[in-house]
């Protein structure tokens, strides 16, 4: 089962912001650790993550910096400032009151419990 | 993993560099950043067994189809589309990014403000230009490159040395240009005026090259940065004109002739400022314009060997003497002047690992021809000069074009060997790149020596 496209693109900025907030990390990173919080499910490209990352910088929701690593090799570090914090708290209001209305639902509905919303929880 | 295999790697990455960066909708500094990742893609591959070569293919892949990235890209970054709007705030380069060349932008304002008002202040201090117009002739460069230089290192952050080389320079050029007793009316002025400034533009050279003083690519930018700057202050010169035009008719119309402001203030202030603008310009939108020279390069070349080739087919039809007057040989050193440009910035813009084609074979042709004309010049005016005695002006003629002869018939031969496969296109830019403090030392030499050896004449 692969997650739909308007989802992936739905839950986009509030997982990088959730990864950023647990460390600094790098474009190559973030995806790996998606592709492991996810087990494979959410398909994320290349071109959904960097423009985005791009956007959150220009909003100022994260931060830049080039370091070098290993040799001439540079890469570019993102860290999520204040602000980003700040956004992926209301993010995160935003989901909870989502995934609450659809628990609510499913569950009030008799829905078989193996659907039930376990990722977002 | 192999030496062999790695190489191939480093070649497979680099071409795909090469697709990447055609794209207006990629930075370099996306560039960069894919690339990275693309890198740790593979990395990881070939940590569970794939081949070097297998990894790559997989690891792009993955990334899927640079049309479909750059889409994304362009999506989100539409004003790259824009690319000619300087105040935008981003450039290339994760090194500049938007507090940088606001930084600049500021430094570059001051820079300006700071040639507009020395323009300025000798005739606050007493010396205007009509009663002096010599002083300026001499010192307009000493008045104005300062600060671009100034700006350039500044951006640069050139060292401590580096400054103090500037510095001391520059002050060599205010002795050369004040010290000796030139009357108005001497050919030693104009002559050391022309120098001086030739002079102090390498060294805004250095300024320029101060990051990285050795290397000859960082020569060649500065060529580069010379053929631009020079197109940007043009451009700019037009725009100052219309706006002239436009300020005297429209106040004409209400009965105000602002002769005075124009052409004491707004002119010249305009044009020693227009000078710092014109390099941060350069600096600033560095990948929209360096395609200016070397696109004018390649409409010219062709027009300049017809030209060239026709001249020497009429001389030898007519086989009528070269009528070499003074005015003559200097319109014959500025010919080589041109053709040098060609090459250089034909040069400048030339794929390093490219084969030669018709376009090399076209320059060899020009360089050639010129070599023929300047020859037969050069043949004419020495037999003047043993007649008449010499001048400043023919020795610094002379010089000159002996020094671009030399230049050029160099270039010619390794130009050859480049068409005829013998030698790398690197050599023929080493060349170049290590032959410009000859420039710069001949005119220093005019400027110093020339006025005290012909005895201020």
């Amino acid at each position: 089962m692969k997650v739909a496209k308007d989802l992936v693109a739905a839950s986009a900025t509030p997982m990088v912001l959730g990864i950023l907030a647990e460390a600094d990390s790098y474009g190559y990173a973030i995806l790996r650790r998606i592709n492991e919080l996810s087990g494979g499910e959410l398909d994320w490209t290349e071109g959904l993550l960097y423009p985005l990352l791009h956007r959150l910088e220009r909003l100022g929701h994260v931060e830049s910096s080039w370091q070098s690593v290993a040799g001439e090799r540079r890469r570019k570090y993102y860290s999520v400032t204040r602000s980003g914090l700040a956004e992926l708290a209301e993010q995160r209001r935003q989901w909870a009151t989502v995934v609450d209305a659809l628990k609510e639902i499913w569950n009030g509905a008799g829905g078989s419990p193996s659907v039930a919303l376990g990722g977002f929880a | 993993m192999s030496e062999d295999r790695q190489d191939g790697l480093e070649a497979q990455f680099s071409q795909w560099r090469h697709y990447v960066q055609r794209r207006k909708e990629l930075r370099t500094s996306d560039a960069d950043e894919l690339e990275d990742h693309l890198r740790g893609s593979v990395d990881e591959l070939v940590g569970v067994g794939l081949h070097a070569d297998e990894a790559f293919l997989v690891a792009v892949k993955r990334m899927g189809s640079l049309d479909d990235l750059s889409r994304e890209f362009a999506r989100e970054h539409s004003e790259r589309l824009w690319k000619q709007l300087v105040l935008s705030g981003d450039t290339d380069g994760p090194a500049r990014d938007t507090p940088r060349s606001r930084r600049d932008l500021f430094a570059m304002i001051a820079c300006a403000a700071g040639a507009a008002l020395t323009v300025k202040m000798p005739e606050i201090l007493g010396k205007s230009f009509e009663d002096d117009p010599a002083f300026y002739g001499t010192n307009v460069a000493l008045l104005v490159l300062p600060w671009l230089a100034g700006f350039l290192a500044w951006r640069r952050r050139a060292s401590r040395a580096v400054v103090a080389v500037l510095v001391g320079l520059f002050a060599v050029g205010a002795v050369a240009a004040n010290a000796y007793p030139l009357a108005d009316e001497s050919q030693s002025l104009v002559l050391t005026g022309i120098h001086l400034a030739i002079a102090l533009w390498f060294v805004v050279g250095i300024a320029y090259v101060s990051d990285d003083l050795r290397a000859p690519r960082r020569r060649m930018d500065f060529v580069r940065f010379t053929g631009e700057c020079f197109i940007y202050y043009v451009l700019i010169a037009l725009g100052g004109g219309v706006l002239v035009a436009f300020l005297f008719g429209t106040f004409a119309a209400i009965g105000i002739t602002p002769d005075t402001f124009v052409g004491q203030w707004l002119v010249p202030c305009g044009a020693a400022a227009a000078s710092v603008v014109a390099g941060w310009l350069v600096e600033a939108k560095q990948s929209v314009v360096e395609n200016i020279a070397p696109v004018l390069t390649r409409l010219f070349t062709p027009l300049f060997t017809a030209v060239l080739l026709a001249f020497l087919v009429a001389l030898a039809v007519t086989s009528g003497a070269i009528d070499v007057e003074r005015e003559a040989l200097i319109l014959f050193d500025l010919l080589l002047v041109v053709v040098l440009a060609l090459l250089l910035y034909s040069i400048s813009a030339r794929d390093p690992q490219a084969p030669p084609g018709l376009f090399d074979k076209l320059q060899l042709a020009l360089v050639v021809s010129a070599l023929v004309i300047d020859v037969l010049v050069l043949l004419e005016i020495t037999g003047r000069i043993t007649e008449f005695g010499t001048t400043p002006n023919k020795a610094a003629a002379l010089g000159e074009n002996v020094i671009l002869l030399a230049n050029l018939a160099w270039s010619a031969w390794l130009v050859l060997g480049m068409v005829r496969r013998r030698t790398p296109f690197a050599a023929v830019e080493r060349w170049q790149t290590a032959y410009l403090p000859v420039f710069a030392g001949w005119a220093w030499v005019v400027a110093l020596v020339f006025p005290p050896l012909f005895g201020y004449v």
